[in-house]
C-alpha cells in the first residue's frame, strides 16, 4: 500500500528489515555462473563506472552512489545529508522540478533514492533504449541542482512526516535509534540517518545547497549500470554525459570520522511506551565492518549471524522459541557494509509474561555454548549453503545486483572482492567462527536494549 | 522471499506425451515464450523455460483463501498458510526445515483473500528434493500440537502489535467499514480472541476444502526440462482430491459512501485510509479505471495526489491509492499520514482533488502519458524470474488468457478521453469511505470504538 517511497533509510533496520538483511551481506555477490563479469573503469574526472551485463530483458537500471552520507554530515546538521537526496528532485537550470521524473514514467520506469550512514545513490529502471536519456538528466543533476525556498519548505515539512512515519509512530523504531546512540560513543553511526528532529527541523536550503557543492562531483561518486547493455558501446555515452562534469580535487579520498575508543562498559537502554503490546530485547554488539576487519573475520560473521539467527533451525531460535517457550521468534544480523565498524545484532521478541532476565541468560548461553564446543559439520554446511544460494537467486535481479555492487564499492571494497565472496564464505572454517564469537560477542562491546509498555498514567508531551 | 519470510515470521511477526502449445514472444525474456504445459497426469500450468540463473521460480494459488475461514474462527487460512511448512509425513518442523534449509529451498504459503498462494525457489540441482518435500507439504501436513502453539503464538504475537499499530488499525477497520460482515470484511489473520480457539481438526478440515486440483492455477519459470517439470508437476500435485469444497461467497458491493470511523490513538502521525467502491476485472471499463487510478494516485512520483498534497503542501510523505479487485468485489483505495495537527487540512486536500477528478476526469495529456507508462512498465514488472512467475499466476487469477501479455497494449490504447472520464465520475465521484486513526479530531467523523485486534491488510494488485 505504500509504493513509491523516496528516501528508504536502511540504517533502520527495525523499520525496513528486508532491505537491512539484504545489505547486511557484505556485498555478497555471485559467483557468475551463467551471467557475465562486471566490467569496471574510470573516467578523466575520476568517476568510477561498474557495468554489470544482464541480457534476459531489454532493461537497465542506472544508479549513481555518492560517497556521502549521514555519518558525513557536519555535528549539528543531522539529517542533511537525507534531506538533499530529497531535494535532488527539484530540478536543475536545465530541467525544471518534475521534468526528469515525469521522463522516467512516461517511458514506463521507475525510479527512487536511498541514504544510508556511508552514502546516498539515486537510481532509474527504464526500457534500454532510454539509457542515454537516463544519464543525460543524472549527469546534469551532478551539478546543475537549483533550490528555491518555495519548494525546499515544503520538502523539509515532507521528512519530518516521514520521520514520524518511521520513527516516532513505532516505538521499536525509537529504541533502536537509542541503542544505536548508546552503541557509538565517538562516531557518527550513533547518529540517525534520518536526523535528530529538532536538527532535522532547522535544516536550511543554505545547508542543503552547501552540503551539495561541497559532496556531489564525479571524483566522489561510482555509477553501477546493471542490466542490457554493452560495456564498449555505453563508454562513450557515459563520457558524453557524465565525462564532461569537472572534478573536484578538494574532495579527500579518504573518509576520516571520529574513531570509537575501545568499548569498557555493557550498557543498557530501556524506551517505555504506553502502545507497545510486544516486548522486545535487542542486543548491539559493536564489530568490524568487511572493510576494517582482519582477513576471514567478516565472512565469518556473516556465517555466524545465520548460524545464530536466520531460520527456524538458528540456534537462537532452537534454544529460546522452540527448547524453552520464552520467546515468539528471534534474529541475528550482521551489519558488515560500512567504511567503519558495523553491528552484530540480536533481537528477540519475548512471550508475555516472559522474562527479560531469563531471556538475556538464554541468548549468553547460545553465545557461550558456541565458543566452547565444536560446531557441527552439518550446521556448518548448512547455513553456508545458504548463504552461497543468496548469491544465486541475487543474480535474478540487476536491481539486486546493482545495489550490491554499488553499496560493497561505495564502502571501498574491489568488484573482484565482491564477486569473490561466496569463494571466502565456502572457505570459512568452524574455528574462525568460533574465533569471532569469542572475540567480539564480548558484553563490554554491546548494548541491550528493552522495550517495555509504559503503563503509568499518560501525561501531557509536547505534541508536535 | 528470503526477506518475506524474515518479515512474517519473525518481523515479528507470507512426462512423457505432454501437451505443449506454444504462445507468441513475451516482450520481457525476450526469447522465450509462454508455454501451456499439460502433464499425463492433468496438471495445466504456463511455463517459461530459462537457464540464464540457474534455478526454478514457482508461484501456484488455490481458490479458496481467507474467504473460506469457518465465520466464528477467522485466520484458519491464514493457520494453515503458516504451517503448512512446518512439518509433513514423517518429518517434523525440525526436520522438514533443516531439509529444506541444507538446500536453500525457499517455500512458503500466503494467504489472499480469495486464494491460498505458495512459492517455491530453488537451485536447479535440488528441484528433485524442492518438489519432493512440496508434495509432502500439501498432502501430508502434520499440524504438530507444539506445532500449533508455537506458530499460534507468532501470530499472536503479531496480532498484538497490530492492535497499536496504526496503519494496521486503519486496514482492518477500513474492510469492515466498506464490507461490514461479509468473509471480505474479516480479518484474514484473525483475532486475539480466534487465534487460540483454532485447533488441528480446523485446519485439516481447511486443507481438504481448498486444497484440491480443480481450481489449481501454476506458472513456472527457470531452468528445468518441460518434460522434467511436467513429471515433477504430477508428482506434486497429482495426489490432491480432484475437486474442494468451497462454501459459496455471495458477490458484494462496498459500503455506499460517504461514511467514516474515527479510531483514536496517541500517535505524532494521523493514519487517514479512503476509498470506495471500485470495479471487477472482467467490467468492461477496468481498464480505463486502472489508467485513471495511476493518474489520480498510482504509485509514482508525479500522481496527482502526490503533487497536490505532498509536493506542494508538505503535508505527507506517503501517499497512494489502488484499485483491488477480489473475485466478488471491488474497492479503490488509498492511505497517507501526516501530522496530528494538520489531519483535517489534509483529509480535505485529498478529498477536494478526487472531487475534482470525478467531475473533469483526466486531461487529454494525462490520458497520455499514463498509456504511455503503462505500455513501458509492463516489461519492468516481468523482469525476475520469480516476477514473471507472480505475473503469469495473476493473470490466470484473473481468467485472462495466454496471450495477454501480448494484448494488453491494445486494450490500454483502446481507452478513449470520454469512457476516462466517464469511469472517473462513476469510481471517484460519489465521496469517500474514511477511517481516520490518530489523536482526536475535531473533525466531523464518528467516534467509532477502536477495535484493537487484528489487521486486514489488503491485497496487492499484481502485474497487469
Amino acid at each position: 500500500m505504500m509504493a513509491a517511497q523516496r528516501a528508504v533509510i536502511p540504517a533502520l533496520a527495525a523499520l525496513i528489515m528486508c532491505l537491512a538483511v539484504l545489505l547486511a551481506l557484505p556485498a555478497a555477490l555471485a559467483q557468475t555462473v551463467a551471467s557475465q563479469s562486471p566490467v569496471t573503469f574510470t573516467l578523466a574526472n575520476g568517476l568510477a563506472v561498474v557495468i554489470i551485463p544482464d541480457h534476459r530483458t531489454p532493461v537497465v537500471t542506472q544508479m549513481i552512489w555518492y560517497k556521502v552520507g549521514s555519518a558525513d554530515e557536519t555535528p549539528g546538521k543531522s539529517g542533511l545529508a537525507h534531506f538533499l537526496e530529497h531535494l535532488m528532485f527539484k530540478g536543475t537550470a536545465k530541467h525544471p522540478p518534475g521534468e526528469f521524473s515525469q521522463t522516467v514514467l512516461r517511458v514506463g520506469g521507475e525510479e527512487n533514492a536511498f541514504t544510508n550512514f556511508d552514502y546516498t545513490g539515486y537510481y532509474q529502471r527504464v526500457p534500454r533504449d532510454q539509457l542515454a536519456t537516463m544519464m543525460a538528466f543524472e549527469a546534469d543533476r551532478m551539478t546543475g541542482l537549483v533550490l528555491k525556498d518555495e519548494n525546499v519548505l515544503p520538502e523539509r515539512d515532507v521528512v519530518l512526516e516521514e520521520y514520524n512515519m518511521r520513527v516516532a509512530n513505532n516505538p521499536d523504531a525509537r529504541l533502536t535509534e537509542q541503542i544505536m546512540a548508546a552503541l557509538y560513543l565517538n562516531h557518527p553511526y550513533g547518529r540517525p540517518v534520518i536526523g535528530w528532529r529538532h536538527e532535522i527541523e532547522k535544516l536550511t536550503r543554505e545547508d542543503a545547497l552547501a552540503f551539495y557543492k561541497r559532496f556531489y562531483a564525479p571524483n566522489n561518486a561510482t555509477l553501477v549500470i546493471a542490466g542490457d547493455v554493452d560495456a564498449e558501446k555505453i563508454r562513450p555515452e557515459i563520457e558524453k554525459t557524465f565525462g564532461q562534469v569537472p572534478p573536484q580535487p578538494a574532495i579527500p579520498s579518504a573518509r576520516i570520522r571520529p574513531q570509537e575508543p575501545l568499548p569498557v562498559a555493557p550498557r543498557t537502554v530501556t524506551l517505555a511506551d504506553a502502545r507497545v503490546e510486544q516486548p522486545m530485547l535487542r542486543r548491539y554488539y559493536l564489530v568490524p565492518s568487511a572493510t576494517t576487519a582482519a582477513a576471514g573475520e567478516s565472512p565469518a560473521l556473516d556465517v555466524l549471524a545465520q548460524l545464530m539467527g536466520d531460520g527456524s533451525n538458528a540456534y537462537l531460535y532452537r534454544a529460546l522459541v522452540v527448547d524453552k517457550p520464552l520467546a515468539v521468534g528471534t534474529n541475528a544480523t550482521y551489519q558488515g557494509t560500512a567504511i567503519d565498524p558495523g553491528q552484530f545484532s540480536i533481537a528477540v521478541a519475548p512471550k508475555p509474561g516472559a522474562d527479560f532476565t531469563e531471556v538475556e541468560q538464554g541468548i549468553d548461553a547460545v553465545i557461550a555454548n558456541l565458543v566452547k564446543n565444536p560446531i557441527p559439520a552439518e550446521d556448518l554446511e548448512r547455513v553456508k549453503t545458504q548463504l552461497i544460494a543468496q548469491a544465486v537467486y541475487a543474480q535474478d535481479s540487476q536491481t539486486t545486483l546493482a545495489r550490491w555492487y554499488g553499496a560493497g564499492t561505495t564502502v571501498g571494497l574491489s568488484v573482484d572482492e565482491i564477486k569473490s565472496w561466496p569463494d571466502r564464505i565456502r572457505a570459512v572454517t568452524a574455528a574462525q567462527v568460533q574465533n569471532v564469537a569469542r572475540k567480539w560477542l564480548v558484553k563490554t562491546r554491546s548494548v541491550t536494549g528493552y522495550l517495555i509498555k509504559d503503563s503509568t498514567p499518560a501525561r501531557e508531551e509536547k505534541r508536535s | 522471499m528470503k526477506c518475506s519470510r524474515t518479515g512474517a515470521r519473525y518481523g515479528l511477526l507470507a512426462a512423457v506425451c505432454f501437451a505443449l502449445l506454444c504462445f507468441a514472444t513475451v516482450p520481457s525474456f525476450a526469447a522465450t515464450k509462454i508455454q501451456h504445459l499439460v502433464t499425463p497426469g492433468g496438471i495445466e500450468a504456463w511455463f517459461v523455460q530459462d537457464a540464464t540463473v540457474p534455478l526454478v521460480a514457482m508461484e501456484y494459488a488455490f481458490a479458496g483463501g481467507a474467504a473460506q475461514d469457518p465465520r466464528d474462527k477467522p485466520g484458519v487460512g491464514h493457520m494453515v498458510a503458516s504451517l503448512l511448512d512446518e512439518g509433513a509425513g514423517d518429518l517434523p518442523s525440525k526436520t522438514f526445515r533443516e531439509r529444506l534449509d541444507r538446500h536453500a529451498i525457499e517455500l512458503s504459503f500466503t494467504i489472499e483473500r480469495d486464494e491460498l498462494r505458495g512459492s517455491l525457489r530453488m537451485l536447479k540441482e535440488h528441484s528433485g528434493e524442492a518438489f519432493g518435500l512440496l508434495q509432502l507439504a500439501l498432502t501430508s501436513p502434520r499440524f504438530d500440537a507444539d506445532d500449533i502453539e508455537r506458530i499460534g503464538s507468532q501470530i499472536l504475537s503479531h496480532l498484538r502489535r497490530n492492535s497499536t499499530n496504526p496503519n494496521a488499525l486503519a486496514g482492518r477497520n477500513f474492510v469492515k467499514l466498506a464490507f461490514g460482515d461479509h468473509p471480505y470484511g474479516h480479518p484474514s489473520h484473525g483475532t486475539i480472541e480466534s487465534i487460540p480457539t483454532i485447533k488441528a481438526d480446523d485446519l485439516r478440515n481447511y486443507v481438504r476444502r481448498v486444497l484440491a486440483k480443480d481450481r489449481l492455477k501454476i506458472a513456472v519459470v527457470g531452468d528445468i526440462e518441460p518434460a522434467v517439470l511436467a513429471k515433477m508437476l504430477d508428482q506434486t500435485f497429482g495426489g490432491l482430491p480432484a475437486k474442494g469444497d468451497l462454501t459459496p461467497v455471495p458477490d458484494i458491493m462496498a459500503a455506499k459512501p460517504p461514511q467514516s470511523a474515527f479510531v483514536p490513538l496517541d500517535v505524532p502521525q494521523t493514519v487517514v485510509m479512503f476509498g470506495g467502491p471500485g470495479i471487477k476485472r472482467h467490467d468492461p471499463d477496468f481498464m480505463a479505471a486502472y489508467i485513471d487510478n495511476h493518474i489520480l494516485g498510482g504509485g509514482s512520483l508525479s500522481s496527482r495526489l502526490y503533487r497536490e498534497v505532498r509536493e506542494k503542501r508538505g503535508l505527507a510523505y506517503s501517499i497512494s491509492e489502488s484499485l483491488l479487485w477480489m473475485d466478488h468485489s471491488g474497492l479503490f483505495v488509498g492511505t497517507t499520514g501526516t501530522r496530528a495537527d494538520r489531519a483535517g487540512e489534509s483529509i480535505n486536500a485529498v478529498k477536494k482533488e478526487i472531487q475534482r477528478f470525478a467531475e473533469n476526469g483526466p486531461t487529454p495529456k494525462d490520458l497520455d502519458d499514463a498509456k504511455s507508462y503503462l505500455k513501458g512498465s509492463q516489461m519492468l514488472e516481468l523482469d525476475t524470474s520469480s516476477k514473471l512467475a507472480t505475473g503469469l499466476l495473476q493473470y490466470q487469477t484473473d481468467n485472462l488468457p495466454i496471450d495477454y501479455i501480448e494484448k494488453r497494449n491494445s486494450l490500454v490504447d483502446a481507452v478513449t478521453l470520454d469512457q476516462a472520464r466517464a469511469v472517473a465520475k462513476r469510481l471517484w465521484g460519489q465521496g469517500l469511505l474514511t477511517v481516520i486513526v490518530g489523536r482526536s479530531l475535531q473533525a466531523a467523523a464518528q467516534p467509532a470504538a477502536a477495535q484493537p485486534g487484528a489487521v486486514y491488510p489488503a491485497p496487492q494488485p499484481a502485474a497487469h
